[in-house]
């Protein structure tokens, strides 16, 4: 058995080289959190990268279901919500009591409200899997979310509940008024429940809820209950969802019935589909750039949500694994040192996709200018060019662009498939890629 | 001394439809016990209804003296008995090691913790170790599951079977679709494997079975029509002309 001991001690040497790099990602983590606002300090950046990590909690806890136990859930801002005005409620009556509960302990509060309310409904939920746990959860956030106007006294109406984080006690001086400081709070929330979700797929729980998400079948034959194992995460995820939706009271101040709607469930499964299920930095990504997707366009143009079903589809389509799938497809090419075969057919095919994007974007804006708001005047600027939308000029460089950009750009891409080939299968003969 | 498993008078009906017939089985413990019989004579069906993926309609099932039937199939694997299934059945995004792990965790203890790291159980990561080792994948310990070869996604549908520390071992089909040279290869591994545990068998290949069961029982349309040794099997003329009437067909 000297082999055995000989592979039991290379894996122990192997996880501890893993432990290293693993600490060292958190520390750099930690000092980005810390620094960032101090490079970028006006009051936008500020409010971006508040909403921004409370976007990345709510989406690294929904990812427990979807990407760790396979569990497609449509109603996961219900716990965000409830956490949310769990949240509210206490910080008003530790506001009207003089309670000895400082601020930054009340996202755990929201925290334990999710907790609590998946605890109640996720027993009858997470009974089945598949479709059946999908439309449950669709049902479930309907209930919830209209009876949240309904439920007049506990969440307010259609304004919600408002509350005051300036009332609650102090510590260190800290009033949290000022944005910087409400900033620090999620920042240190963001690092904590990261850390701690990131444990979480590390233990035993973790590694059987993959093992549900693979072949639940299966799981029953080596000892486990899949609907406890399904209980369990959806348990947790409720928990990290409520500290997103506490940091969000603390942070807006007010929680109302918008926290725990339709709308909030599809942004979750969006931003974690679009940053990738499958590995846990994907949720991240995708909440970054949803986030400041949400905030960059609405500002931009009207018809926002068109882009981000057009973004949603196209990832769908091309990339299932999502931003995090395609940047860890070029880990083996790297490994192998074969990338720099297939960057320059990248470079190539970048210029005309960026004209058949310029060319689709301005027949949409054109289109939604012509059509849905005339009254705001007929001048579209793209890339800082104005467009008049009623002259035939603009709808021929935009008919041109289109068909142009797609004819020229489908023959790059059909490019940077061939260099991928090449670069893959020399990384396989390699052995970087199985 | 108690029988391994013993089933009695067990019924299975799909509505109308009378799969299993008055089914009696009795296994002995540490007996290598072969079920062989002709398509559709209802043995996946029997495997099925031993290790609680259905349950009877009518009968007892007793595992080492204790009912188990009506029992889910968790319950019957932690009582000590685990199955192999006919049509590869793995963890297909997960690693080797990962298989194979996950099928060590209940057994040492661990069940649903959430507060352990899984990476720091030194007795999970011997017992996998050897399991790796023992059906020779420890070279593609990393490998997902998905892309193993077809021969190696047998050996380690054997070796999830075997890691939890069962008992009793029930293997459908282990070697179908093998080449010869696998085929013997299998074999000699289950026989190492199953060393002083208790083993079931479903199998079509002949030579597996005669050269691997202490005892054989032959199940035709839902009924043993007969149990016993190599040898009295071989003999039985009820088998000779089960067999040979399907072989008319």
């Amino acid at each position: 058995m000297t082999s055995t001991a000989a592979s039991a001690s290379d894996i122990a040497a192997k996880s501890s080289g893993q432990n290293l790099r693993f600490y060292g990602l958190w520390v750099i983590a930690a000092i980005a959190l810390v620094v960032l606002p101090l490079i970028f300090s006006s009051g936008g950046s500020l409010t971006s990268f508040s909403l921004i990590g409370i976007a990345i909690i709510f989406a690294l806890s929904y990812n427990i279901l979807l990407g760790e136990t396979g569990l497609l859930s449509f109603g996961h801002a219900v716990y965000y919500g409830l956490g949310g005005f769990a949240a509210v409620h206490v910080m008003n009556a530790v506001a009207a009591r003089g309670w000895p509960i400082p601020l930054p302990l009340i996202p755990l509060v929201g925290g334990i409200g999710g907790l609590v309310f998946a605890l109640l409904i996720g027993w009858v939920m997470t009974r089945r899997a598949g479709t059946v746990f999908a439309m449950i959860s669709l049902g479930i956030g309907e209930l919830v979310g209209s009876s949240s106007l309904i439920l007049r006294s506990v969440f307010g109406g259609e304004s919600g509940i408002s509350t005051d984080r300036t009332a609650l006690p102090h510590i260190f001086g800290w009033t949290f008024g000022p944005q910087i400081q409400v900033y620090y709070l999620i920042a240190f929330w963001v690092l904590v429940s990261a850390m701690a979700m990131y444990a979480l797929t590390r233990t035993p729980l973790g590694r059987i809820c993959n093992a549900v998400r693979d072949n639940p079948g299966r799981v029953e034959f080596i000892g486990y209950d899949p609907h406890v194992v399904r209980y369990l995460a959806y348990s947790f995820a409720g928990f990290f969802a409520g500290i997103a939706g506490g940091l969000a009271a603390i942070n807006f101040e007010i929680a109302n019935s918008a926290y725990l709607g339709a709308v909030q469930s599809g942004m979750v499964l969006f931003a974690t589909f679009i940053g990738g299920a499958s590995y846990f930095f994907g949720p991240i990504l995708g909440a970054i750039l949803v986030t400041y997707l949400q905030l960059g366009l609405t500002s931009l143009t009207s018809v926002w949500q068109l882009y981000f079903g057009i973004i949603f589809i196209g990832i769908v389509m091309f990339a299932p694994g999502g931003i995090a799938g395609l940047l860890m497809m070029h880990r083996p090419l790297i490994r192998a040192g074969t990338l720099g075969m297939v960057i320059p057919s990248y470079l190539v095919a970048a210029l005309p996709t960026l004209a058949l994007a310029c060319g689709v974007i301005l027949s949409i804006e054109t289109v939604a200018r012509y059509t849905v708001t005339g009254g705001e005047g007929n001048i579209v600027k793209l890339l800082g060019i104005p467009f008049n939308t009623t002259a035939p000029a603009t709808w021929g460089i935009a008919a041109v662009l289109v068909v142009g950009g797609f004819i020229v750009a489908r023959i790059t891409w059909r490019r940077i498939a061939e260099a991928w080939d090449r670069a893959a299968s020399i990384a396989r003969d390699r052995g970087y890629l199985a | 001394m108690t029988p391994a498993i013993e089933v009695r008078a067990v019924e299975k009906h799909f509505g109308n439809v009378s799969i299993i017939k008055d089914l009696n089985l009795s296994v002995a413990q540490g007996e290598r016990h072969a079920i062989i019989g002709p398509n559709g004579a209802g043995k996946s069906t029997t495997f099925n209804l031993i290790s609680g993926y259905l349950s009877p309609s009518s009968g007892e099932i007793r595992l080492n003296g204790n009912v188990i039937s009506g029992l889910r199939p968790f319950e019957i694997n932690r009582r000590g008995l685990s199955r192999s299934f006919q049509v590869t059945n793995v963890f297909a995004r997960m690693t080797v090691w990962e298989n194979v792990r996950c099928a060590v965790l209940w057994a040492t203890g661990h069940r649903y913790a959430f507060w352990k790291n899984v990476d720091d159980l030194p007795e999970v990561r011997r017992r996998t170790a050897e399991i790796l080792e023992d059906i020779h994948l420890s070279h593609r310990r990393d490998v997902p599951a998905g892309l193993l070869t077809y021969a190696e996604q047998r050996e380690l549908e054997i070796g999830i079977t075997i890691a939890g520390g069962a008992n009793v071992i029930m293997l459908d089909e282990p070697t179908a679709g093998m080449s010869h040279a696998e085929t013997e290869r299998a074999v000699a591994l289950i026989r190492r494997l199953t060393e002083g545990r208790t083993l079931v068998i479903v199998e079509h290949d002949m030579s597996v079975v005669f050269g691997l069961a202490d005892r054989i029982s032959v199940l035709v349309y839902g009924h043993i029509i007969a149990s016993g040794t190599p040898e009295e099997i071989r003999a039985n003329p009820k088998v000779k002309e089960a067999y040979l009437g399907e072989e008319a067909h």
